[in-house]
């Protein structure tokens, strides 16, 4: 009997410690909770801010609730590369008019992707609809289309669609069977034939591994039995530069932008997407095949140069300057 | 149900004589040649062969489209003749049978040749995407090979059974070999309906899945906006070339065979002839769908499809052009539509017009297509704008069709090309309606 007692004494009072303890603890933090509470209540200010979400609704709030966040640099720049930048969709405009076949956008191009086969990426046709009609030089790029008929016939994923509208190749999984070339309208597939020699950028490999190997970055390297194609210069548009055709046109030939804020630039100006397509009536290669291309062209009217002089620069059988050896 | 012994004397495979020795010797020769080829392509890439961006596909497509187109002999001949009760069709089927593995097989290895990157063949399935034509292709080309093996196996039972005994003691290791093969054949009742329910099965549905063998096949080209195969007929017209190019390699193979293991006795002139009327049937088709695929367009006259049909007419393919049109179809149908051109020699002689007819055929189906782009051949070397194959491609060529022609060969050697169960049943029940009309 006695023992009993002690037993259930002790393990009341075991539990009424353990109570007092945890309704200790708990007090003292209702205790903070409330003056915390209490505290922001008496600091309301009472002047509210009218603030938008970014869905575009108006939301008022009180100004004492409106904190400053450290800027995010990097916002833009965390995606998933099949999946392509948020909220952006990128478009060309190609101006025909001021295209005087300088094939400087072709050789930086070049340069630029370590292109060393004998077929350029970017391409200036030389252009005659019929014997009465004018003649003029048309740069082609990758038109980016947005039913891309070479991303519906890959077998393996390895030329894909992204979101913000560029169509890109994974060189690390490309099995070289060339249906994509087969089935792009516009011939601006490329096929790497034998081992590509692209010097220095071999010879720094190791320094680029990391950084580069990487379908945002074409050319950089480009593999033996994959293709290759323009890609839009993703590695500088996510930094806010131009493609690089863009950026080195002398006569700001090439727009580049976003459909969704509506502007393209060139190195000079920014324009109204939907302004300049409508006023120079531009229109889209080979519509008809419902590829739906972001490289829109602007007629080649009131052209800046002589054609027969622009001519002297075409070179019918080369787009790749070889180095002289 | 037995069978008499001449029977099995006649048409039991027989060791090579001095020219079987030699055919082999020969094949494998090109073969190995092909191999060093191939590997030499491995190393340096593609830039061995004549290849570019714009002529991207060469005769390692179009060759495999024409084993593809061979292969379908097995549903043609086989399957159909055996549905509708043709019983003529008893001595050709185990060779139809053989040619079609043979075809299938080596499409298979053609179309691996022509990826450049074989070392990654496995993403075909682990990153597979199914609304690509090349997915489909993945898909029903095993499924074909293992129909086509499976209707040349059953078949095979009893004959495996019967030859196993006769060799017991002059080469126990074969004999072996084609006892384990039998499954334990017995020629009980039971396993006699358990055979013929299988065959039937096979047969029912290799048909289906032949056809859409050959209409994958031309969808590979249909499901690009490219001149010249941009057409809705092109399933039609691939299934009817491959009826012409099947049972034009059934009639080449079937004379040479007859004539090396004597065979005239079980392959009479009469089976040539059916098979004469069976391929000028084949060939009236194809030629049918030709009309379709080169009049329409020609009619019309869009300036695209006019380039096109130009360089097939006149133009730098007009050559090989008229010959598959000329040598390959109607000559075929001019002849084969008389009785005396249903003889076996001219008919052998009009099998190889019909087979080289249907080869180059396929060449000029894939090649020209790719040499008129939408937009202009500009900036890239003079060279580009042609396509002939080079030496690697021809040794590597040559050596998938010697390939075929050795897998033919082995099978030839070492299997009865005639079933031999099957004909002795249906002497038997030759004699016995004889008797019961006498």
């Amino acid at each position: 009997m006695e023992k009993n007692n002690k037993k259930t004494r002790r393990k009341f009072l075991d539990k009424g410690l353990k109570l007092g303890l945890v309704s200790a603890i708990g007090g003292i933090g209702l205790a903070k909770l409330s003056s915390k509470l209490s505290a922001n209540t008496n600091n309301e200010s009472g002047e509210t801010l009218e603030l938008m979400t970014t869905d575009g609704t108006l939301i008022k709030v009180d100004s004492s609730e409106v904190v400053e966040v450290e800027h995010t640099q990097d916002h833009d720049k965390k995606y998933n590369v099949r999946e392509g930048m948020p909220n952006r969709k990128f478009v060309m405009v190609v101006d025909l008019a001021r295209c005087k076949n300088a094939l400087v956008c072709q050789s930086a191009c070049n340069k630029h992707h370590y292109i060393t086969g004998d077929n350029a990426w970017i391409k200036i046709y030389k252009m005659q609809e019929s014997k009465d009609t004018a003649p003029y030089f048309m740069p082609t790029t990758c038109q980016h289309c947005d039913h891309p008929p070479c991303v519906t016939v890959c077998p393996v994923d390895a030329t894909f669609k992204r979101r913000d509208g560029l169509v890109l190749i994974d060189n690390e999984r490309c099995i070289g069977c060339r249906f994509c070339m087969a089935a792009c309208p516009y011939s601006t597939r490329v096929f790497n034939w034998n081992e590509p020699d692209q010097g220095d950028i071999t010879l720094n490999m190791d320094m680029y591994q990391h950084e580069y190997l990487s379908p945002e970055y074409a050319g950089m390297p480009s593999l033996k039995g994959t293709v290759d194609k323009c890609d839009f210069c993703p590695h500088f548009v996510k930094n806010n530069e131009l493609p690089k055709c863009v950026e080195v046109c002398p006569n700001n030939v090439f727009y580049f932008g976003d459909k969704y804020e509506d502007v393209v630039s060139n190195s000079d100006e920014t324009v109204r997407l939907s302004e300049l397509l409508e006023e120079r009536a531009g229109y889209r290669l080979m519509e008809g095949l419902g590829t739906e291309p972001s490289v829109y062209y602007l007629p080649p009217k009131d052209r800046l140069v002589d054609f027969e002089e622009a001519l002297k620069n075409y070179k019918e059988f080369e787009s790749v300057e070889k180095p002289e050896s | 149900m037995r069978v008499p012994n001449q029977l099995i004397k006649d048409l039991a495979p027989k060791k090579f004589d001095k020219r079987g020795v030699i055919w082999t010797i020969f094949l494998t020769v090109i073969i190995i040649i092909g191999i060093v080829a191939y590997i030499d392509q491995l190393i340096k890439g593609q830039e061995v062969t004549n290849m570019r961006d714009y002529a991207l596909w060469g005769i390692y497509i179009s060759n495999f489209v024409f084993f593809v187109a061979t292969s379908f002999v097995g549903s043609v001949t086989v399957a159909i003749l055996r549905l509708t009760k043709n019983s003529w069709r008893t001595p050709l089927v185990r060779i139809a049978e053989i040619i079609s593995v043979a075809a299938i097989i080596m499409a298979g290895i053609t179309i691996m040749i022509d990826m450049a990157r074989p070392d990654r063949l496995l993403n075909l399935f682990v990153h597979a995407r199914l609304q690509s034509p090349i997915t489909w292709d993945v898909v029903i080309i095993p499924t074909y090979i293992v129909l086509s093996l499976l209707l040349l196996y059953f078949p095979l039972l009893p004959d495996l059974a019967i030859l196993k005994g006769p060799l017991e003691k002059t080469q126990p290791r074969l004999s072996k070999l084609y006892g384990k093969l039998s499954l334990k054949w017995t020629g009980s009742k039971a396993q006699k309906v358990l055979q013929e329910k299988s065959i039937r099965i096979i047969a029912i549905m290799i048909i289906p899945v032949g056809l859409l063998l050959q209409t994958i096949d031309a969808w590979l080209f249909s499901t690009t906006y490219r001149v010249g195969w941009d057409s809705s007929n092109f399933a039609p017209y691939f299934i009817s070339g491959a009826f012409v190019a099947g049972v034009g390699a059934l009639v080449v193979v079937i004379y040479v065979v007859r004539k090396v293991k004597k065979l005239e006795e079980y392959i009479t002139d009469s089976h040539f002839d059916k098979l004469g009327k069976f391929l000028v049937l084949a060939c009236l088709t194809y030629l049918y769908f030709n009309i379709n695929e080169y009049f329409m367009p020609w009619f019309t006259a869009k300036k695209d499809e006019m380039v096109h049909l130009e360089t097939l007419f006149t133009g730098s393919y007009a050559w090989l052009f008229w010959f598959v049109i000329l040598g390959g179809l109607v000559v075929p149908i001019l002849v084969l539509l008389f009785k005396k051109g249903r003889r076996p020699k001219s008919m052998f002689v009009i099998g190889i017009l019909v087979v080289l007819g249907s080869w180059w055929k396929r060449f000029i189906i894939v090649t020209p297509t790719l040499l008129h782009p939408f937009l202009p051949i500009q900036g890239v070397p003079e060279s580009w704008r042609h396509y002939f194959p080079s030496l690697h491609e021809w040794l590597i060529t040559g050596a998938t069709l010697a390939m075929a022609f050795l897998i033919i060969t082995v099978l030839v050697r070492y299997l009865p090309v005639i079933p031999i169960q099957r004909t002795a049943d249906e002497q038997q029940m030759l004699q016995s309606s004889k008797k019961s009309e006498s």
